[in-house]
């Protein structure tokens, strides 16, 4: 027998918010995070667009408070920023959780700072900053952020490139629902780099203006940055606190595309696998589904062959669908958990959020993603996507509980 | 959540690939100052036209991932796992190095690509066309236990579930001269055979992968069954760790004295060694004693060598003399207990049955 | 032009590191993608930056791409056109 898993509190931040309050706003006023890079030192800083929080280094830590100084990584200070907040709102006192987890999920960890080091050190082996580098690693955000909450149970990071956090959730579902934790906080967190910039540059995917995700003249994604949490708990736990549940995970499937290292398979097998697996696992059919989260990133790739599995999933009547990345930005490791945070505000708001800067249907597709904000929806299960390279493919299914 | 081990294989500073058993002769690395990978003849392994693009790393994880799933004689896997402290480490280095040098302009996508840490696991699902579940877990000296545990979960889900579950990390010049910089390896170079012997300040770094077939249900060529295994985050105290590993003997359903043999993560290093020598003393008093880091340095995910160490002597009830810490000889090889830690941070112990 | 076709097989060679083949093992004129020596999308941006890097030709779009990328001498003679072979 499983035990049921509810999410009792979440935390956010990105670049249409400092918390979940401020997010809200920002989806309710379709006030998109994406403009200029200004933080980072890069020849594209006019060119490319992206999903930055306007906030330095510094002031992260005056946001975090005392003791700050030592959170040295911008991906460490976003992920405290949010898994506090998460925390806080389920009521959890810091330390005193037994059989407690924290699992998070980055795509290059503390490459803020190490990419500072390494600059120096490729030049010269005896220079560059230590402090700078000793964060490198993707554990390390995941100790302090863990530290900072005081949970020590369990502790893991995930790195699954796009679908990391995403990841997190799932296995912080199943240990749950298999009995072998009772309150786990999950999720992920990665900051804007040089690193990433260029990389995704190099591969010609990046968008020179706010990415256009299901749209005919789609031209690529843009980079966002941010970190969210959410607080899983056993029903066992619920129920015995009686606390507010904010909505249930019902769902989750994971599978591999198999296709190419980079590109997604023209009819989506990974995604269509995922997706099916999800509602397989939820116990539900596809026409109970009643909003999908995309991952539509805005690349030509994605939106194909996600538009193309969704089209397989869901032949008949198709729910309502947006991607929420022309507000916030392609997240990376902290996508799963960013989406799966607005999934949860939107059960609990009664929303559904437009697909910002479409116009134009895919010629592939038969259909097009909502462009306008819905309010005083009843939703009953929401389906959450996302994908990374190496064809990792994951799901979830957010559910309202009555 | 306990499965079965029905294949184990080894890349690393050994000659432990491609054979059955414990290598008949043992490397000793004593001018390097590491310990490197001793690398198969991938052309035995990986088609030229899609290897040409993998790292090092990637090319032997990928070989010792067929190489386990072949010798497990099973087609497809129901779930690819592994784990990495670094990822791939030497292609990060590549394409942060081409960023500065080309000042962000004419940039190769390859070593970006090819850096992110689930290359890997991409890369075993690709070779195999594997559409089954999918995970990679990066986080220091319990990337490898992570990547178990979540194994052990598939496995407790649905028992008759084949999962590959594996570790990978490398050394690259690079990460060599910046961890040296941060005081972790003797300064001076010493045989890596007499590295936990000697004691003394420092270790060795190396590197390594191992992957590993995980079943529910046994049979006629399961190697080993792990019974447990368990992570400690951060403990306070020595005797913290001894409570750790005495209730998980008991929960076993065992007493210290049904334990056959430690094999120990001891690396050289007095303080690091610390912990070691105070459980030979306490709980595991009495208990033959093995360690392992000798002959494979220290790194992230070293606990996955230590596990293939274990299920090859549960299989083949056999002991290698080079393993053995003190005078102690076996008499059974039914049960056998790990306990490795990284840098006092991340503890990790596992339990090895015969089947 | 036989001479740059010469230059490009074994440029291409060690671009995208296909240390199996030799520039005999190329014919000029099959399709470098898809059939022929069967490349795939990253070779593709490999290429366009080779042909950035050594020849200082950029390429514009994915369609340019494709026509030019079509085959060795294809790439030959856009580097031909552009004057700079």
């Amino acid at each position: 027998m499983q035990n049921r898993v509810f999410v009792t509190g979440i935390g956010i931040i990105s670049a249409i918010g400092y918390d979940t309050k401020e997010v809200l706003v920002s989806l309710l006023n379709r006030r998109s995070g994406i403009g200029s890079l200004t933080l980072i030192d890069s020849v594209y800083r006019n060119e490319i667009p992206v999903g930055e929080i306007k906030a330095s280094n510094h002031d992260l830590q005056q946001l975090a408070g005392p003791g700050s100084n030592k959170w040295n990584t911008r991906t460490t200070l976003l992920g405290v920023l949010a898994a506090r907040e998460a925390y806080e709102q389920a009521g959890l006192e810091s330390g005193t959780e037994s059989r407690a987890g924290f699992i998070s999920a980055t795509t290059v960890g503390g490459m803020d700072r190490s990419e500072i080091f390494y600059k120096k050190f490729m030049a010269d082996k005896s220079r560059g900053r230590l402090k700078n580098i000793i964060g490198h690693d993707c554990g390390d955000s995941t100790e302090k952020i863990a530290d900072s909450i005081g949970i020590k149970g369990f502790v893991t990071t995930l790195n699954t490139a796009c679908s990391s956090s995403a990841n997190s959730i799932i296995l912080g579902t199943r240990l749950i629902r298999n009995g072998l934790l009772d309150v786990v906080v999950a999720g992920g967190t990665d900051a804007l780099t040089l690193f990433t910039l260029n990389g995704f540059n190099s591969l010609m995917i990046l968008d020179r203006e706010i990415c256009r995700p299901f749209d005919e003249t789609r031209n690529g994604l843009n980079l966002g940055e941010g970190s969210a949490f959410l607080v899983l708990e056993s029903e066992e736990r619920v129920d015995r606190s009686g606390k507010k549940v904010l909505c249930e995970i019902s769902g989750f499937g994971n599978a591999c595309d198999a296709f190419h290292q980079t590109a997604s398979s023209p009819e989506g097998e990974g995604a269509y696998l995922s997706m099916k697996l999800a509602l397989d696992s939820a116990g539900i059919l596809p026409g109970d589904i009643d909003y999908i989260n995309a991952h539509g990133t805005g690349t030509r790739n994605n939106d194909l062959s996600e538009g193309t599995a969704v089209r397989r999933i869901f032949p008949a009547e198709l729910p309502l669908l947006s991607s929420t990345k022309s507000y916030t930005g392609h997240t990376l490791a902290a996508a799963g958990a960013i989406e799966a945070v607005l999934s949860v505000l939107a059960i609990q708001n009664g929303v559904i959020y437009p697909n910002l800067n479409f116009s134009r249907q895919m010629n592939e597709l038969d259909f097009s993603p909502v462009t306008e904000l819905i309010k005083d929806i009843q939703i009953k299960h929401i389906m959450s996507n996302s994908f990374g390279f190496g064809g990792n493919n994951s799901t979830l299914i957010l559910s309202r509980c009555s | 959540m306990k499965a079965f081990i029905k294949s184990a294989v080894a890349i690393s500073p050994q000659k432990t690939f491609g054979i059955k058993g414990f290598p008949t002769e043992v490397m000793d690395y004593a001018e390097t100052g590491f310990l490197k990978c001793i690398e198969p003849l991938y052309r035995d392994f990986l088609d030229p036209m899609v290897s040409r693009r993998m790292s090092r790393i990637v090319k032997m994880s990928v070989c010792g991932a067929l190489g386990c799933i072949q010798n497990a004689g099973i087609k497809m896997p129901d779930g690819i796992i592994t784990g990495t402290g670094l990822g791939c480490i030497e292609d990060t280095e590549k394409f942060l190095g081409s960023i500065y040098t080309g000042e962000e302009r004419l940039l190769n996508p390859t070593p970006f690509i090819q850096s992110t840490h689930n290359t890997v696991a991409g890369a075993i699902a690709l070779a195999i066309k594997c559409h089954a579940y999918n995970a990679t877990y990066a986080h220091r000296g319990f990337s490898f236990e992570s990547a178990i545990l979540d194994a052990l979960l598939h496995v407790s889900e649905n028992p008759d579930t084949h999962i590959l579950a594996g570790s990978f990390d490398e050394l690259t010049p690079n990460s060599y001269q910046i961890t040296r910089r941060l005081g972790l390896w003797k300064t001076e170079p010493v045989s890596s055979l007499s590295l936990i012997k000697e004691g003394g300040t420092g270790t060795m770094p190396g590197e390594g992968l191992a992957f590993f077939m995980l079943t529910g249900k046994r049979d006629d060529n399961s190697m080993a069954q792990l019974r447990s295994m368990r992570t400690l985050y951060k403990p306070h105290s020595d005797e913290e760790i001894e409570n750790v590993m005495t209730r998980f003997i008991e929960d076993a359903g065992l007493s210290s004295s049904d334990i056959d043999m430690a094999i120990l993560g001891l690396n050289g290093d007095n303080v690091s060694d610390r912990i070691y020598r105070h459980l030979m003393k306490g709980v595991l008093n009495g208990i033959p004693v093995s360690c392992f880091k000798h002959l494979c340095g220290e790194y992230d995910t070293s606990s996955s060598f230590a596990l293939w160490l274990a299920s090859v002597i549960v299989q083949s009830r056999q002991v290698p003399d080079c393993i053995r810490l003190g005078d102690m000889i076996p008499e059974k090889m039914n049960q056998i207990l790990i306990y490795n830690h990284l840098w006092g941070v991340n503890h990790s112990m596992y339990l090895l049955s015969s089947c | 032009m036989e001479q740059l076709i010469a230059k490009l097989k074994a440029e291409i060679i060690e671009v995208l590191n296909l240390t199996e083949m030799t520039p005999d093992d190329i014919d000029a004129d099959k399709p470098l993608f898809v059939e022929g020596l069967g490349l795939d999308s990253i070779d593709a941006l490999e290429l366009i930056v080779l042909l950035e890097k050594k020849y200082g030709l950029k390429i514009g779009t994915a369609e340019e791409g494709k026509t030019v990328l079509r085959s060795v001498r294809s790439m030959a003679d856009f580097i031909t056109a552009n004057n700079k072979g």
